[in-house]
């Protein structure tokens, strides 16, 4: 198990690495400055200047690399060239929107899923598992930015239960920023759960069908114990890899859903930085990004381990 | 007062008749054998008794347990009697245990399902339960997980988990089926050993008369859902009353007419060859340790001569085969066929290739189901600078269809049309078409059933007979190669310990691995040729 571990870890340490490169080499290296690029086609060269050598681009290449790495490492990701504020702390400031979002919409598409794919699979076929992927159909098909909108229009508008849109910040209270959360974060989980319960599905039914739940059925298991003891874990491997990207997802991908509910998030960050042309936001919000999704397969992959122990003894 | 008894069963899965009033009775302390082809209904009586059946299937007739109905039983009733009054051993030892489970928690499972005993207890008995079929607890804890073990010890583990409660019926589904000879025999042995200890009465399912007559006190002969023939094992088999069972007999012993062997010259040359795997590195940033599959095997097949290759599995064998193929690259070592070699300057050479066909042992995963048989068939033209195109293509398909006793016709079906037999007779197909010099034969009839083996195993003799074909013959079952070669190499852990012509090697084996594996096989009876006059069907 330790050897599986160091293995994820080096593999870990090397995307990480590679992505910091492509990611450098496409926002720094690329040709064209980044300053004039910045600043557009009618800056005058002397703003363009001092811009360079506030970005640090009079010097090389390699010592620009080394210092944004190690920048990174110790917490500084430098200044935002719009706001003129540490871009830590914008990133920090997103983290606290977005993080609890993404994790709130995981915890809803999960606690929905589940149920209801272990329900479709235990009734295959019958009713109860035809309403099911019916169900899911629907939330795969549609948009989760009209599920918002629906949700604004019934629970915001007619009902007044939440609120449209916003976010009061957790200095309100734990409860106050949980329930801003709650309707973007179904909003986001209902076809993330769709897609789920699918996985889930099928994945437990490919297991209903092996020799080892007839082996559990001639132990005297009932066909419900069978499936608890010996489907659920088996089936849990393609179940992970979807958690995992769904999270990925969640964490950046939550772009429109912010703009519905007007939430101060990441994927608002990283989309007017874009349009601003801030381009030391835009690389560090995706570094961080992809160091988010590789910590997330990594924690995937010991969750692997941990179900399945073939996994521990291969290499 | 029979344990076990079956009045009449008839069973239809969603209106599609299976079984036919089919009786049977079983004693305590007995071992009775079902035996006959696929789909004659033999594991679907075991599932019925389990009370298993698919859903959607209509039962009629009794099955008494122990003077209870079983098939008038509620689905409680039916889960608190499986595991600890009857237990099942199933054929697939390699996918029958849970692979995330330790094979302690799972043989527990059994006991704790069943409220028999306390935890502790119950983990006690299970070690004890796993030192009884042969896995004693210091070797084998109960920590081990299934994948840590061979099959042969998987099956170790069913049958612990099956018997953990003593129940009074064990039902084995082909147990050994999958296993090697040696193996075979030592489960065999554990189970007739069980069943004498416990005073079980077993209800043991499989298709090889061998086993059977070494097995079984009382025999059923079942076919199309029927039993044809039923009694004590010596009586049915000495008398086989019924046609079905002496055909079944005769195709278990049957011997292919290979004519005498043209042989001259050598035609595949192995000389001095290794093949070396790499394991997993034992630390970090170690060397990766290599193992040596094939340790430097030498031996010549001569034209027209019909080899077989034996051994168990993990012998080397495939990994030879597959290297003969110059389907991967060896480690040392030439292979030439009619002097060319296989593998050339880092790729398989293309104009051995086209010398040589593979027909496999799977008739039904060998086969793309989406495309015709004119097309599977032909699929070595590829192999051809100039394939056949055109009426020569159609031509070319016809002959080999007919070759193998099939219709031209056939060429337009697909592949799900056809049984397990046809199926592997359009493998043969296959490999003819491109009139290869040498076939290899990769446990082409192991899946197949006894009477369907004899006829491939006939068509076989006879295309090498017309075709002057030459064949390596793959396989882990001896009489099956016995029945199809005029020369066997042994082999064991990488080498060929013994090589020498077939009758010769069967009369006299020299090696002791040999003698092992000799002994191990199950024996058919040598009963005299069957009666003189035909006797009525029952």
């Amino acid at each position: 198990m330790l050897g599986y571990i160091v293995k994820r870890l080096i593999s870990l340490a090397i995307s990480l690495f590679v992505a910091s490169m492509v990611i450098f080499g496409v926002v720094e290296v690329a040709p064209g400055d980044p300053a004039s690029f910045m600043l557009g086609i009618n800056a005058q060269p002397d703003t363009v200047a001092a811009l360079r050598s506030e970005l640090g681009l009079d010097q090389s290449k390699l010592d620009r690399y080394l210092s944004w790495v190690s920048g990174m490492l110790t917490g500084d990701f430098g200044t935002s060239y719009t706001y003129r504020t540490p871009v830590a702390q914008m990133i920090a400031d997103r983290m606290w929107v977005s993080l609890p979002l993404a994790l709130y919409a995981l915890t809803l598409s999960t606690l929905i899923a589940f149920p209801a794919g272990i329900f479709a699979a235990a009734r295959r076929g019958g009713p109860g598992d035809l309403a099911v992927t019916g169900a899911t159909q629907l939330g795969v098909a549609v948009p989760n930015f009209w599920f918002a909108m629906m949700l604004v229009l019934i629970f915001a508008i007619q009902l007044r239960w939440f609120s449209a849109g916003g976010f009061p910040g957790w200095d309100g209270g734990f409860w106050a920023g949980m329930k801003a959360l709650t309707l973007p974060a179904i909003a986001l989980a209902l076809p993330q759960a769709a897609i789920l319960t699918r996985v889930m599905r099928s994945s437990l039914l490919d297991i209903l069908g092996e020799d080892f739940m007839r082996t559990a059925r001639a132990k005297g298991l009932s066909s419900r114990q069978a499936l608890w003891r010996h489907g659920l874990r088996n089936a849990l491997i393609p179940v992970l890899t979807i958690v995992g990207l769904q999270f990925a997802f969640l964490l950046a991908g939550a772009i429109i859903i912010e703009q519905v509910f007007f939430l101060p998030g990441l994927g608002r960050l990283i989309f007017q930085a874009i349009t601003q042309r801030d381009l030391i936001v835009v690389e560090s919000v995706v570094m961080l990004l992809v160091f988010a999704v590789i910590m997330v397969n990594f924690l995937v992959d010991l969750t692997y381990a941990a179900v399945d122990p073939r996994l521990r003894t291969r290499v | 007062m029979s344990l076990l008894s079956i009045e009449n069963l008839s069973l239809a899965i969603h209106g599609a008749p299976i079984l036919h009033g089919v009786t049977l009775e079983i004693a305590e302390g007995q071992i009775t054998a079902l035996t006959g082809e696929s789909g004659s209904g033999k594991s679907m009586t075991a599932f019925a008794t389990m009370g298993l059946l698919p859903k959607g299937t209509t039962t009629a007739g009794a099955i008494t347990f122990d003077g209870t109905d079983l098939l008038t039983q509620s689905e409680p009733q039916m889960c608190d009697l499986r595991g600890r009054e009857i237990g099942m051993v199933f054929q697939e030892p390699m996918t029958a245990l849970n692979p995330v489970q330790t094979i302690g928690a799972q043989v527990m499972e059994t006991i704790l399902i069943h409220k028999a005993m306390a935890p502790e207890r119950a983990e006690e008995r299970a070690r004890e339960v796993l030192d009884r079929v042969g896995l004693p607890p210091d070797r084998y804890p109960l920590s081990r997980y299934p994948h840590e073990l061979s099959g042969g010890q998987r099956q170790r583990v069913v049958i612990a988990m099956a018997i953990a409660l003593r129940p009074r019926l064990l039902i084995a589904d082909e147990p050994t089926t999958a296993l090697d000879v040696t193996t075979q025999a030592q489960i065999l042995n554990l189970l007739k050993r069980l069943v004498k200890e416990d005073g079980m009465a077993m209800m043991m399912i499989t298709h090889d008369l061998a086993v059977v007559s070494d097995m079984a006190d009382t025999l059923n002969v079942m076919r199309h859902g029927e039993t044809v023939e039923a009694g004590p094992t010596a009586q049915v088999l000495h008398e086989m009353r019924h046609p079905y069972t002496r055909d079944l007999f005769e195709a278990s012993r049957h011997q292919a007419n290979l004519g005498a062997a043209k042989a001259n010259a050598p035609l595949l040359s192995v000389q001095n060859v290794s093949r070396d795997y790499p394991l997993p590195r034992s630390s970090l940033f170690g060397a990766r340790p290599m193992f040596r599959a094939v340790k430097n095997v030498s031996f010549d097949i001569k034209r027209g001569e019909r080899v077989g290759l034996v051994g168990e599995s993990g012998c080397g064998k495939s990994t030879l085969t597959r290297a003969i193929l110059g389907l991967e690259p060896i480690q040392g070592g030439q292979i030439t066929l009619d002097g060319d070699p296989v593998w050339q300057n880092g790729h398989p050479n293309l104009t051995v290739r086209r010398k040589m066909q593979v027909v496999f042992q799977d008739p039904y995963g060998s086969f793309n189901p989406r495309h015709r048989v004119a097309r599977l068939i032909t699929e070595p033209f590829h192999l051809l600078s100039d394939p056949p195109k055109g009426p020569a293509r159609d031509t070319a398909i016809a002959e080999a269809l007919t070759a193998v006793g099939l219709k031209p016709e056939d060429a337009d079906r697909h592949i799900h049309a056809f049984s397990g037999g046809q199926r592997q007779r359009i493998a043969i197909a296959r490999a003819l078409i491109i009139k290869p010099d040498l076939i290899v034969f990769d446990e082409a009839v192991s899946a197949l059933d006894v009477r369907v083996r004899a006829q491939i195993l006939d068509l076989m003799a006879d295309l090498s007979r017309t075709h002057g074909l030459t064949y390596l013959f793959i396989s882990h079952d001896l009489s099956v190669v016995r029945s199809i070669t005029d020369r066997v190499m042994v082999m064991r852990a990488g080498e060929i310990v013994e090589d020498r012509p077939t009758a010769e090697l069967f009369a006299a084996p020299d090696h002791p691995y040999t003698r092992d594996l000799m002994n191990a096989a199950p024996q058919l009876p040598d009963f005299p040729e069957a009666q003189d006059a035909p006797h009525p069907a029952l």
